[in-house]
């Protein structure tokens, strides 16, 4: 039993492949120390991020323009209308385990929606609520 | 025996012309999908000039009102990709662009040709929003088929499997 246990792990390409997966939790924490020691995400300050229509481009106006208003749903691109899947772990639990993705979509629509990047805090608080998954 | 490889050859070029077929170049990179179907379809190299490709992929930062920045080597990747399979002559002619515009395959003079008989009502549709959106239509499209039988356009009378 524990021999065929140890096989699996062995095989498992997730336990010891190279680029290990990460969770959103750790992604998250990642984001909250790089912000500063004493940082607490905040899913509220996430939710208030999520929803702000930043007033740097019309038809981008805001991260919820193109996930909806509920991480938990399907979205859709508001230029090209293709669907995107949902972007809470809880319904898409291929979200937030990949870190060079993760840091690449936050500096593409960061920039676009909000016109600058966003900081460590900001991505912390974010991963915060669309992990919520509500 | 040669006239059995002459017919073999001649049936693999005629599949490869077909006009309601473009599959994806089997030298396709993953990041072509990964990186240019995610914000739409990976669209068919075939359906744009080489340098056409190469004014887009030189300014990635400014993607049609969006930004598709890629890191330089993932960039030059697809750019060689894009330019070597890219189409050539009447199948990607098109009118001129104002200057400061990125070429669109929409805009081709085949694109327009073929799909003539689709009502300005249904380009607006909702569930359509964009020509670019070949998927709304072309069920199969992620797939690189583009059959009649395959079609479902909305709002559009008399196209098989209308679902209205
Ligand atoms: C113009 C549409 C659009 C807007 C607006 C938008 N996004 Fe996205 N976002 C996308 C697309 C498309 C993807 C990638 C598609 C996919 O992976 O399904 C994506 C993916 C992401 C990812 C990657 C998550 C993962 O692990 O896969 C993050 C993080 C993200 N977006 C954050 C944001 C933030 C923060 C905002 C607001 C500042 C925002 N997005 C606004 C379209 C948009
Ligand atoms: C961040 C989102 C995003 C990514 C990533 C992206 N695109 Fe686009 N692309 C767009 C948008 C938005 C449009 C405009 C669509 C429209 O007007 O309907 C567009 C349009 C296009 C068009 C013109 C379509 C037409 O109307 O004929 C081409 C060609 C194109 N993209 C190629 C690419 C290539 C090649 C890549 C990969 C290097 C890529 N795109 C990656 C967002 C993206
Ligand atoms: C609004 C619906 C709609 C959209 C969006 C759309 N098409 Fe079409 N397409 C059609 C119709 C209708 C035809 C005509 C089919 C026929 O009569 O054989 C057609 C024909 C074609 C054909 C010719 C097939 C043949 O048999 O010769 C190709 C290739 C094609 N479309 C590619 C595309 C691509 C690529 C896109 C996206 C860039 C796209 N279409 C977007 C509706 C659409």
């Amino acid at each position: 039993m524990q021999r065929s246990l140890f096989l699996m792990a062995l095989m498992s390409p997730a336990a010891f492949g190279p680029a290990m997966a990460d969770t959103p939790r750790q992604l998250g924490e990642a984001y909250s120390a790089a912000a500063g020691a004493a940082y607490q995400a905040s899913a509220r300050r996430g939710a208030d991020f999520y929803a702000r229509k930043f007033g740097v481009s019309e038809k981008l106006a805001s991260c919820a323009a193109c996930h909806t208003d509920q991480p938990a749903q399907s979205g859709q691109h508001v230029i090209t209308h293709k669907a995107i899947k949902p972007l809470a772990p809880n319904a898409n639990a291929e979200r937030f385990t990949d870190p060079a993705k993760v840091e690449k979509w936050f500096k593409r629509n960061c920039r676009e929606v909000v016109g600058r990047e966003c900081s460590p805090g900001e991505k912390a608080d974010f991963i915060a609520f669309v992990t919520e998954g509500r | 025996m040669k006239r059995a490889m002459l017919f073999f050859a001649l049936a693999a070029l005629s599949a490869g012309t077909r006009a309601d077929r473009l599959p994806m170049p089997a030298d396709a990179p993953p990041a072509f999908k990964a990186e240019c179907g995610s914000c739409h379809l990976a669209f068919p190299p075939a359906l744009l000039a080489a340098d056409d490709w190469r004014q887009i992929m030189g300014r990635l930062d400014k993607h049609y009102g969006d930004n598709a920045a890629l890191d330089e080597a993932t960039r030059r990747q697809l750019e060689d990709f894009l330019a070597k399979n890219a189409g050539t002559g009447r199948r990607v002619a098109r009118p001129a662009i104002l200057a400061g515009e990125l070429p669109r395959l929409t805009f081709t003079d085949r694109f327009r040709k073929k799909h003539d008989e689709v009502p300005a009502s249904t380009w607006q549709d909702q569930r359509v929003g964009s020509p670019a959106h070949c998927a709304a239509c072309h069920t199969q499209a992620e797939q690189g088929s583009y059959r009649e039988r395959e079609l479902r356009v909305p709002g559009m009378a008399g196209k098989r499997h209308d679902h209205d």
